[in-house]
């Protein structure tokens, strides 16, 4: 550091950082990649210049010093250029001579990144790797009293339902009475979770587009994707393709103008309309598009202006209850599309989800109970949000699974669970745990990201700034420069290849469970965990 | 796994036919439990078909409780047959004081009672003693129907035959359900013994149920009484059956519609699309997952078999007209109706209910491809 220069407050050292580069000066090359790819430019080309003395004591040998400089890669210590450890840099570096290390020691970073009174904000996930789900082991196996199945080789009927089913008894008098009957669609228990046209680029949506449609069209997998809040593209409206969409609504009612003027156009009816009332991550706090992500075609489907930025209100500001919201905006919804449309809500898991869920049991025209828990990730969102507030999924579901058994409709209420399924890589056990804890199918948006699309956000902090558009991945940035980085056709690939080896993973469990005809939601006996409190609240086996 | 035996025929039969037809069948079971279900009842009961019987077990004390009871419900007894117990005790058999079947005349203030409404009070006094029992642990009762007897009891079904002189007269009838037990999941438990019986409606089974505790809920939550107990996994399937004949008012055929659905690819062609549909997902915590077979019996006696989805267990049924039965072995089926055509003996697959009707003329077989009756 040069004499100069102040020492502020947030003045940091690379001890202070949470990440920090190793540089190899012998292998580097000095291409410049790495500094070109850098998201937060947290790395530069500097100049160094080093001194070597010349000790020598030998006739003939001057004694002295003599400079010298060379150019290397240096790593920024400001706030703003903090490095995210993405490695972006090791990924493009042709010699492997560059890459992010986690700080051994204490990062100060936090104290810092409140720089202008601005909190920090950021897009990701909640960065803790602890999970219930993954404690939770399946442990009725069928043995010789009763053959397990063969995953490779019995018939498997493992899709859901989504929409709201009468009772058995009711359902049978309006079939004689020719009444109506709310529509139901089958589809496959893992729903991919709302994330926006907007949130995600161009090339990632139109990836997660084309896989679903294949999963659908080639493979007989009736795989369903939820827009997020966000509007759809017009083409996609308008087109057969529809009938796989979930179409989510929120408070800041984005993209609908263009959506309800395209419903007389429509060829096929949305899968189903998803109302957001929360989401798992920032519970009790609206949606927000980030203006560096607004661009031109984001601003019209959205219908907005260009380069503001998209708070959604927390709440829907035309309901103040939820009589109004059940009543009013399920029925105006359900209405729109002839009652021939699924319509249910989406709220943040909390402790007050049951009284959600006791409205909505007696409201024939809701389709169901979408939970999102403190896992769920953000494309932007305050960091105390998501570190702080919200409530773990497998709980909620469970209180209201059995508190549908006690008033006898758990076959007419589908919870769809969501926030934190495969946070840690398993995916198929986290969705077949809530499955059987009874949820009637999962919500999944960041293993998607990962799987799909090559995310490299962990639940250590590293990069999380789908919120900024920098996205070096190019799967939540509106930069061209950056969203050409994804090819939408190997998206497309990576989401057939999550949906199938996802399929081959749950049939694994469910078969030894002696489990083929039909999902086991609820079955909660299977279940088993190496937690006496948790096993009590979730009324499952303790098992040690 | 049980071993699983039904007769139905014209003349009435003795018990101790299906005792030996399990014998016969003994490698399939461990003798841990037998339970036998009479109706269409011969002998002395013949001739009070209307009679509600009781059949249970009682001690001492139970039998005192339930006198006291019964007289306070204003039931009065009409026949009595008891069972006495020899004095030599059986190794492995409990020592009861009371095997009792007693048929009651109603009481007077339950007349002009609709028919349900009788049926349903027969339901609610058998579920209150067996509350009264189990609070004491000095009742067990398995039934309380008309033109019905049910015996239960821990050991081998041979040696409990003999124990208990099944083969006497007023014990024949002309349907005889009985399971030889192979006890797997749970402590030995008269509850958890086949068959299971609600309001005329028996089956049993064998296999486990491993799509259990979803069904048990859904059937818990429908705010019928009866649908309790559940010692036994597959005490389910007696009242799934109930759920679809008299809760939906479906005949039989929707049954195996209920518990094992046709596939959507199959479904497509069905006649009965629309409603079929409906029904399996309304009804999709019925769903069972097998290994399961189901032989069952009717109100109007009736008696079927139907397997599971992938028929992972045997099941025949053959006979000649005015006999037949249902044996989860064909030995079993031999050693009852040797004098039989068997080229006509039938083995229901995975989509079939094998049926034969209160004149036990003929076997119908009824595949879930073929058009629904609906409501009978």
């Amino acid at each position: 550091m040069s004499s100069i220069a102040s020492i502020t407050p947030s003045t940091l050292s690379l001890n202070d950082l949470p990440w920090q580069i190793e540089w190899n000066k012998d292998k580097c090359t000095l291409c410049g990649q790495c500094t070109a790819v850098c998201p937060v430019r947290a790395i530069e080309m500097q100049v160094y210049r080093k001194k070597t003395l010349n000790t020598s004591l030998l006739p003939g040998h001057e004694q002295g010093k003599q400079f010298s400089t060379y150019y290397g890669i240096g790593q920024k210590t400001n706030v703003a250029n903090a490095c995210i450890g993405c490695a972006m840099c090791n990924m493009v570096c042709p010699n492997n001579a560059i890459t992010p290390q986690r700080n051994p020691g204490v990062s100060r970073l936090k104290f810092h990144m409140n720089q202008d009174g601005q909190p920090r904000r950021r897009g990701g996930r909640k960065n803790s790797t602890e999970s219930v789900l993954d404690q939770i082991k399946f442990t009725r196996i069928s043995m010789l009293t009763d053959p397990a199945l063969d995953a490779g080789r019995h018939e498997f009927e493992l899709r859901t339902l989504l929409g709201r089913i009468l009772s058995p008894k009711e359902n049978m008098k309006r079939l004689r009475e020719k009444g109506w009957i709310p529509p139901v669609r089958e589809i496959y228990p893992m729903v991919i979770g709302g994330m926006s046209f907007g949130a995600l680029s161009p090339t990632m949506w139109e990836g997660l587009q084309m896989g679903v449609a294949y999963l659908n069209e080639e493979l007989g997998m009736p795989v369903r994707m939820c827009s997020g809040e966000g509007g759809c593209p017009p083409r996609l409206l308008r087109s057969r393709f529809l009938k796989y969409v979930i179409l989510q609504i929120a408070s800041g009612y984005f993209g609908w103008d263009e959506i309800i003027h395209a419903i007389p156009h429509m060829k096929e009816d949305p899968c189903a309309i998803e109302i957001k009332y929360g989401q798992g991550a920032k519970p009790g706090d609206g949606g927000l598009l980030m203006w560096h992500k607004v661009n031109k075609l984001i601003a019209a489907i959205r219908g907005v202006p260009q380069g503001v930025s998209l708070p959604s209100p927390p709440t829907h500001q035309t309901q103040y209850s939820i009589e109004e919201s059940v009543a009013k905006m399920i029925i105006s919804m359900s209405m729109a599309w002839g009652f021939r449309v699924p319509v249910y809500p989406k709220i943040s898991a909390s402790s007050t989800s049951l009284a959600v869920l006791n409205n909505l049991t007696r409201n024939d025209y809701a389709s169901g109970l979408a939970i999102d828990g403190e896992d769920g990730g953000t494309g932007a969102a305050y960091s105390v949000s998501m570190d702080h507030m919200g409530h773990p999924i497998a709980s909620c579901v469970r209180d209201n699974y059995l508190n549908l058994i006690k008033i006898g409709k758990q076959n007419e209420i589908p919870i769809f669970a969501g926030g934190g399924i495969g946070k840690n890589g398993n995916i198929a056990a986290n969705a077949a745990a809530l499955i059987m804890l009874g949820a009637s199918g999962v919500q999944v948006g960041k293993f998607v990201m990962q799987a799909a699309a090559g995310c490299i956000g962990t639940e250590h902090d590293r990069c999380n700034v789908c919120n900024i558009g920098i996205c070096p991945k190019g799967i939540t940035s509106q930069d061209p420069r950056l969203y050409r980085r994804l090819d939408p056709e190997d998206v497309a690939q990576r989401i057939v290849d999550l949906y199938v080896s996802f399929d081959t993973e749950l049939k694994k469990i469910v078969a030894p469970l002696g489990r083929s005809t039909s999902l086991p939601i609820g079955m909660s006996d299977a279940l088993g965990i190496n937690d006496k409190a948790a096993a009590e609240r979730l009324s499952i086996k303790y098992v040690v | 796994m049980c071993r699983l035996f039904a007769l139905t025929s014209e003349i009435p039969q003795s018990p101790m036919i299906a005792i030996n037809a399990l014998n016969v069948m003994k490698e399939g079971h461990d003798g841990s439990g037998v339970g036998i279900l009479l109706r269409d009842l011969g002998g002395p009961f013949e001739d009070m078909k209307d009679a509600p019987i009781l059949s249970g077990i009682f001690s001492e004390q139970g039998m005192k409780r339930l006198d006291l009871f019964m007289m306070d419900q204003g039931f009065m007894t009409k026949y009595k047959m008891s069972i006495k117990v020899p004095k030599e005790k059986l190794p492995d058999v409990p020592r009861r004081a009371m095997y009792l079947v007693r048929a009651y005349e109603y009481p007077e203030d339950w007349e002009g009672l609709t028919e349900s409404e009788i049926k349903r009070r027969l339901m609610l006094t058998r579920l209150q003693i067996r509350g009264m029992g189990k609070e004491e642990n000095d009742m067990i009762v398995f039934s309380f129907w008309p033109d019905t007897i049910m015996i239960k009891e821990i050991g081998d079904p041979l040696d409990i035959g003999h124990y208990l002189g099944l083969d006497r007269p007023e014990l024949h009838a002309r349907v005889i359900m009985a399971q030889g037990r192979q006890n797997t999941n749970y402590a030995i438990n008269l509850y958890a013994c086949h068959p299971f019986f609600i309001e005329g409606y028996a089956t049993m089974t064998n296999g486990e149920n491993t799509a259990f505790i979803p069904i048990k809920d859904f059937l818990s939550s429908r705010d019928f009484p009866g649908y309790t107990g559940y010692e036994s996994d597959s005490e389910v399937f007696a009242h799934i059956l109930h759920y679809c004949m008299e809760g939906l008012e479906l005949d039989l055929d929707a049954y195996k519609h209920i518990i094992t659905p046709l596939q959507d690819t199959d479904l497509k062609g069905h006649p009965d699309a629309e409603f079929l549909s409906h029904l399996k997902k309304s009804c999709r915590p019925l769903i069972i997952d097998g290994p399961n077979c189901v032989i069952g019996n009717l109100p109007d006696n009736t008696v079927f078999m139907a397997q599971d989805r992938k028929k992972l267990r045997p099941g025949v049924v053959g006979g000649r007209p005015g006999m037949y039965a249902f044996s989860s072995e064909i030995c079993g089926l031999d050693a009852t109706i040797p004098d039989r055509d068997k080229t006509t003996d039938i083995q229901p697959m995975h989509l079939d209910t094998v049926i034969v009707g209160p004149d036990r003329q003929e076997v119908e077989i009824c595949p879930q491809s073929q058009a629904l009756h609906l409501q009978h």
